[in-house]
């Protein structure tokens, strides 16, 4: 390919707006302007998503719906962070809401616990034991990974069926249920906002600096005397962790945990969100999950179409615009763009 | 008798659903997570132009082949190629791809047990004393066959030994003036041609139904992994072992225990010889 510059051509131009660069800094709180200008986004998120149940309290079938996003955004929240600060590319998003699934409803029927004791134990322990179980490809390079966490959910399901174990293809039925559909809204729009802004402050600090290098340069932590496998199973864990408490807040709202909590919708829409929300924003993951779950269930009458229409959504995005919807809006909020003669 | 000729009829099978994935990752380092779904389309095209358009057998396969292996160099060449090199975006952009086309197909009438090839001869036959069909003798016969003949294209001819050299050295590579794109076109097309050719082989003894193809990526998957990814050696030695596991393990445990048997190969491997059986040389590179 040959590139020449000719009279005429032209590029585009982006500049820092002036507001952007003061309020990088302490002089952010001169003015009431520049605070709005840092606020107004992230109160925009926030009050959004509280408002969500209370908007659609005359329509309790969406009221459903955003719970099931929180779940998906959860999900979606830890895919991005493996993915884009990790390195560790996560196909199998339905293993975690199984596992979480699994353990919330062992411990609430077997044991008779409260869903208050179940789902937080059910977070812990699980991101323990998926953890574990995907330990063993933690040393290797990425594509490892990738591949062994696609198979587990597609085998889980069918270890459950042929062993019979765990109620088989019945699953645990009859668990407790939350005590209204307030408590788990709000329970999971807490959990995703706490998530959100926890991860977005960690992926800042010291310990989210050895994570990025961890993705970009292994042999560089290695280097520096840090052992890649602890981060990377932290970094698992943490991602994990966040899929089984989702997983855990389902088995709880369907009062039932079964084989279909290892389905793929589990691992693909979380990527979708991902990659059309903007990848290596943790936002973006949220704001993928609102426009796509919604889509989601408007199609639930297509069947397997809806897994078909999110994957050819996800090779779209990802091959001609990956940089994402929150990518493209941050710039949009800071930045000018103009054409300039070269 | 019968666990050491089964052993090897699904021994082979499991070479056949291996091939293609391992010279796809080999030649380019692309992991391509469409594998198990081109494997299904082609047995579905098949199915659709015997039963459909009413052509002869061999006229359906042979123009199967061909599409698939024009999808596979499509895929590549519109698609992944833009994704080239981002490792994140090339293992998503092809389970996307792979996705789409399983659950499509099931979407568009792919379901239930009303889908199945004619295998190519009917009847068995007495093996030492074992009732074999010979669909199965088939099988081996074919994967005889593909290894011998990918082995001739890769060392005999010229696009071949362009495709050897990409594996081994990228840069080298294209410092000798093979094109580094076309030669993964070539990759992907041969690659998924070789998904399509185990399917015709290995339809016949089952119905094509969407799993088959997840099961299929697992399991080219799973002996890539113990084989040591990109090795081909490694992966027949890997599709053996697997192989007798899976037959012992139907024999002495039950049926119920096989879907496990590939799990655990690759834990196994993954802990004790990380880089796979025959991947020694980069057993540096896998290992961070």
């Amino acid at each position: 390919m040959t590139m020449s510059v000719e009279k005429g051509d032209r590029r585009k131009e982006r500049l820092d707006r002036g507001i952007k660069v003061r309020t990088d800094g302490v002089y952010a709180i001169s003015s009431w302007i520049e605070i709005t200008y840092l606020v107004l986004p992230r109160m925009a998120l926030i009050v959004g998503l509280l408002a969500l149940p209370l908007v659609l309290t005359h329509f309790p079938y969406w009221q459903r719906v955003v719970s099931i996003i929180g779940i998906y955004a959860l999900l979606a929240i830890g895919f991005d962070f493996l993915a884009n600060f990790v390195g560790l590319v996560s196909l199998g998003g339905g293993l975690y809401i199984g596992v979480g699934a699994y353990i919330a409803a062992l411990l609430n029927s077997e044991f008779g616990l409260p869903t208050y004791v179940t789902v937080p134990a059910a977070t812990v322990l699980g991101g323990a034991l998926c953890t574990m179980i995907l330990f063993p490809c933690l040393p290797l390079r990425g594509v490892y990974f990738a591949i062994v966490s696609l198979m587990y959910p597609l085998l889980a399901g069918r270890v459950i069926e042929a062993l019979n174990i765990f109620g088989g293809t019945d699953g645990i039925i009859g668990l407790d249920g939350f005590s209204s559909g307030w408590v788990e809204q709000y329970l999971l729009i807490a959990c995703v906002l706490v998530a959100l802004f926890v991860l977005r402050r960690m992926v800042t600090e010291d310990v989210g600096l050895v994570f990025r290098g961890v993705k970009d340069n292994d042999q560089a932590v290695r280097a520096s005397a840090i052992n890649i496998t602890t981060y990377k199973a932290l970094g698992v864990f943490i991602a994990a962790a966040l899929g089984c408490l989702g997983g855990a807040c389902l088995a709880h709202i369907y009062m039932w945990a079964g084989i279909s909590q290892f389905a793929l919708d589990f691992s693909i829409i979380p990527i979708a969100a991902t990659v059309v929300g903007g990848g290596g924003t943790l936002v973006g993951a949220v704001i993928g999950c609102v426009i796509l779950v919604p889509i989601s269930e408007v199609l639930r009458d297509f069947g397997t179409l809806r897994i078909a229409v999110y994957a050819l959504i996800l090779t779209g995005f990802i091959v001609f615009k990956s940089e994402g919807i929150m990518t493209y809006a941050t710039r949009k909020y800071e930045q000018t763009e103009r054409w300039v003669e070269i | 008798m019968d666990i050491f000729i089964y052993g090897i009829i699904n021994s082979a099978s499991l070479v056949l659903m291996a091939l293609g994935f391992t010279l796809v990752y080999g030649v380019s380092r692309l992991p391509n997570f469409a594998h198990g779904a081109l494997y299904v389309l082609t047995g579905y095209i098949t199915w659709l132009l015997l039963n459909r358009v009413g052509l002869s057998y061999p006229l359906s396969m042979a123009i199967s082949l061909a599409a698939t292996g024009l999808i596979g160099a499509a895929m590549y060449q519109f698609i992944l190629v833009r994704v080239r090199g981002m490792a994140i975006s090339e293992i998503i952009a092809s389970y996307a791809i792979g996705l789409a086309i399983l659950e499509g197909l099931r979407w568009g009438g792919l379901k239930g047990g009303t889908f199945t090839l004619p295998p190519f001869v009917e009847g068995s036959t007495l093996l030492f004393g074992v009732s074999v069909d010979y669909q199965r003798l088939i099988v081996v016969v074919a994967g005889v066959v593909l290894v011998s003949l990918l082995w001739l294209f890769v060392s005999g001819t010229k696009l071949g030994l362009g495709l050897k050299g990409m594996a081994q050295d990228e840069q080298a590579a294209m410092t000798l003036g093979i094109d580094s794109d076309r030669m993964a076109v070539v990759a992907m097309a041969v690659g998924s041609m070789l998904a399509g050719a185990a399917a015709l082989v290995l339809l016949p003894l089952a119905n094509i139904i969407v799993e088959t193809g997840y099961n299929v990526l697992i399991m080219a998957v799973a002996v890539c992994i113990v084989g040591g990814l990109g090795s081909w050696n490694g992966a027949i030695l890997a599709a053996f072992i697997i192989g007798f596991a899976q037959i012992l393990t139907v024999v002495f445990l039950g049926a119920h225990y096989q879907v496990v048997v590939a799990l655990i190969a690759i834990i196994i491997t993954l802990i004790m010889r990380p880089s796979g059986l025959f991947g020694r040389q980069k057993e540096l590179e896998e290992r961070v």
